[in-house]
């Protein structure tokens, strides 16, 4: 941060600014000195900012219409879709919002998993990443449950069952977070609360997350530590800005395609039958963005054993800095490390995939290989290929590939010396 | 290259899921209608609708409610499109329970436009008691209730069929080929000629079953139309500001040897 120095203009701003250094603020945003190798992967941060904003104030128009009261609330959903003015677009937008979210997401944190961006000293960013995945989780959930269908309150059911697994305390916590004897009016109405809640928590992360990545910079696609600001880097504004606004746009036309010509596809038709506590759906399956999880915690014969295997899933995400052993940071100039990434994202795909189905036959074979591997990439491979891999020569500056046409081998420093 | 290939296999994984139904149920795939409100400007048949409304009314209103629509909707843009007087009078055909008035009692009144739709049965329960223990569900969003969509409540209505041999059903069972488990409690109700179009349309099954469908593919979207509208438009209008901003983009970057 090199524009301490900043002074403004006008003689107000001066007041002002000696008092809250919000123009200083202004001016380090525009100025930030950012690798200017970025590449669109890097433009998923400013979508996902874009997606917390669109939830947040469609969710906040949908709460005045809302009624969340389990005789009610399926009824103020069909009165938003028919009465509201507009109601079916806010609608349309904030339920396949969320399902954008969370695509803008994965994409984010499997972009800082190819490219090292977790790694020293980045590893506050990541982390505040992961418990702001973790708050998406939970407010997605929720407001999975608010329109009051079957597949909210079968999903509401399986979900908060999990805690019921915890020995010895586990139903008295069911029932606490019940606040009654099953899912029932007091879940929906916390539920709703909560739902309501989280977003802002989520947009406190957001800054934290926000600052924590402008101490150290932007990672790269080499991954190598640049000066800053020197001629590997770009002022924030106008380069990135309008780099991020193009890339926006192009999320933003398919987001209108979802929302204007299949708003449902991502959803289940269930979630449109009013829920029953006396009608099992077939088949209870959460929204797609929870299925490799899913798949995971059915993948335990024991009922203890697949709740602590789904959030150990996540929370072995948290140690993942120091569970890679490697001093390269960027896949690219990791050869063996690199095949392994593409191994691991189509694992979580297939356990994706087995997430939806039936946890029978073959199903739950490749659920149980999926759960597996998911762990041993985490446990097993990032440690020891970090240690015995010969990575590639990386080279010493952004510039140098850009100027040569390639890393040369004359030109790159030996990957010890310069990490 | 090792890596290329398994980047090949990711798609095709992903093909084979977006190809492939997700959920594997012992049920055949609906008959494929070609609807008209299918695709991106896809719009409802103005005269179906009038014509399915007439079969709702006639047929289906007397065990399915539709308590999510009210008369005025058949009057919006976008439905059926019944006229200010045609409206009135559907509404004022029914008896409502109003009240309490000044006095403490319950009345009935001739509907109004504003007036939601008549339910058949006071209640979930006596539905339920009336139709042999099955509840004939609320018809107001049951096509984006049904997986399959139109195509699905078409082909169960037309799925009527004797049950094959060895097949024995109860009282009050029917045998429908694209019914979940091939078993439903709602008797076949369409034969031709049963109801008289008001437009002179010959009123066979396959006729009756398209136009109530395309009256139930509307009441559980009535928006559907402006939404298709109101996404081309906004469409366009991402694409026009997408590549102002790329081309924008470009010269930007232009002063920089990197490029974007």
């Amino acid at each position: 941060m090199s524009d301490h120095e900043y002074v403004p203009k006008s003689k107000v701003g001066k007041w002002f600014n000696d008092r809250l250094p919000l123009l200083t603020l202004g001016a380090h945003l525009t100025d930030y000195p950012t690798p200017k190798n970025l590449n669109y992967w890097w433009t998923f941060g400013g979508i996902l900012t874009f997606c917390l904003i669109t939830q947040i104030v469609t969710g906040i128009v949908l709460a005045m219409h809302y009624v969340a009261h389990a005789d009610l609330a399926f009824a103020s959903v069909e009165h938003i879709m028919r009465d509201v003015n507009y109601g079916w677009l806010i609608r349309y937008i904030h339920s396949n919002g969320a399902s954008m979210f969370f695509l803008a997401v994965y994409i984010h944190i499997f972009r800082s998993l190819f490219y090292g961006s977790y790694k020293s000293p980045r590893e506050v960013i990541w982390i505040i990443g992961l418990m702001i995945y973790l708050l998406m989780m939970a407010a997605a959930f929720m407001g999975y449950v608010l329109p009051w269908g079957q597949m909210s309150f079968w999903g509401a059911t399986v979900i908060t069952n999990l805690f019921s697994a915890i020995p010895l305390v586990g139903d008295s916590i069911t029932t606490w977070l019940w606040g009654a004897y099953s899912v029932d009016n007091p879940t929906l109405n916390r539920f709703f609360s909560l739902h309501y809640l989280i977003p802002f928590l989520i947009l406190g992360l957001v800054v934290l997350h926000i600052w924590a990545l402008h101490v150290p910079g932007n990672n790269n696609p080499v991954g190598i530590d640049i000066k800053k600001p020197s001629k590997d880097t770009v002022p924030f504004h106008p380069y990135i800005t309008i780099k991020d606004a193009f890339a926006l746009l192009v999320f933003m036309i398919i987001f209108a395609g979802f929302v204007f010509f299949t708003p449902n596809v991502l959803g289940h038709s269930d979630n449109y039958i009013p829920a029953n506590p006396l009608v099992t759906p077939a088949h209870i399956v959460p929204e797609w963005y929870l299925l490799p999880f899913y798949a995971i915690l059915r993948s335990v014969p024991d009922k203890l054993g697949g709740v602590i295997l789904m959030f150990g899933a996540i929370f072995i995400l948290f140690v993942l800095p120091w569970l890679d052993t490697s001093k390269v940071r960027s896949a690219v100039f990791r050869p063996i490390y690199r095949q392994f990434y593409w191994i691991f994202v189509l694992d979580v795909l297939m356990l994706g995939y087995v997430g939806a189905m039936p946890a029978e036959g073959i199903y739950l074979v490749l659920a149980r290989v999926g759960t597996i591997y998911y762990f041993a990439h985490f446990i097993i491979v990032m440690p020891v290929v970090g240690l015995l891999e010969k990575t590639d020569p990386i080279p010493m500056s952004i510039s140098e590939p850009v100027l040569t046409g390639g890393a040369e081998p004359s030109l790159a420093r030996k990957v010890n010396d310069k990490v | 290259m090792i890596k290329f290939n398994i980047k090949l296999f990711i798609l095709s994984f992903l093909l084979l899921i977006l190809l492939r139904p997700l959920q594997s149920a012992e049920m055949i795939d609906p008959i494929k209608v070609n609807w008209s409100f299918k695709g991106l400007t896809g719009t409802f048949d103005r005269a179906s609708l009038q014509r399915g409304f007439q079969v709702y009314k006639e047929v289906c209103a007397s065990c399915h409610s539709m308590q999510y629509l009210s008369y005025r909707n058949l009057g919006e843009p976008g439905g059926p499109e019944f006229s200010e007087q045609e409206v009135k009078a559907i509404a004022a055909s029914f008896e409502i329970e109003d009240g309490p008035d000044s006095q403490g009692e319950m009345f009935t009144r001739p509907g109004k436009p504003s007036d939601k739709f008549k339910s058949p049965y006071p209640n979930i329960q006596a539905a339920t008691a009336a139709n042999g223990g099955a509840y004939p569900p609320d018809m107001s969003v049951l096509v984006k209730a049904r997986k399959g969509g139109a195509n699905y409540i078409y082909s169960v209505l037309v799925g009527y069929e004797d049950p094959p041999p060895g097949v024995t059903l109860d009282e009050g069972v029917y045998y429908n080929k694209y019914m979940a488990g091939n078993k439903i409690k709602m008797p076949n109700n369409l034969m031709d000629g049963l109801v008289e179009y008001a437009d002179g349309t010959e009123s066979s099954v396959d006729q009756m079953a398209k136009d109530v469908t395309t009256f139930l593919a509307w009441a559980a979207e009535p928006e559907l139309e402006e939404r298709h509208r109101t996404g081309v438009k906004v469409i366009i209008y991402l694409i026009l500001l997408t590549t102002l901003v790329y081309l924008s983009m470009k010269k930007i970057w232009s002063r920089v040897d990197t490029e974007v």
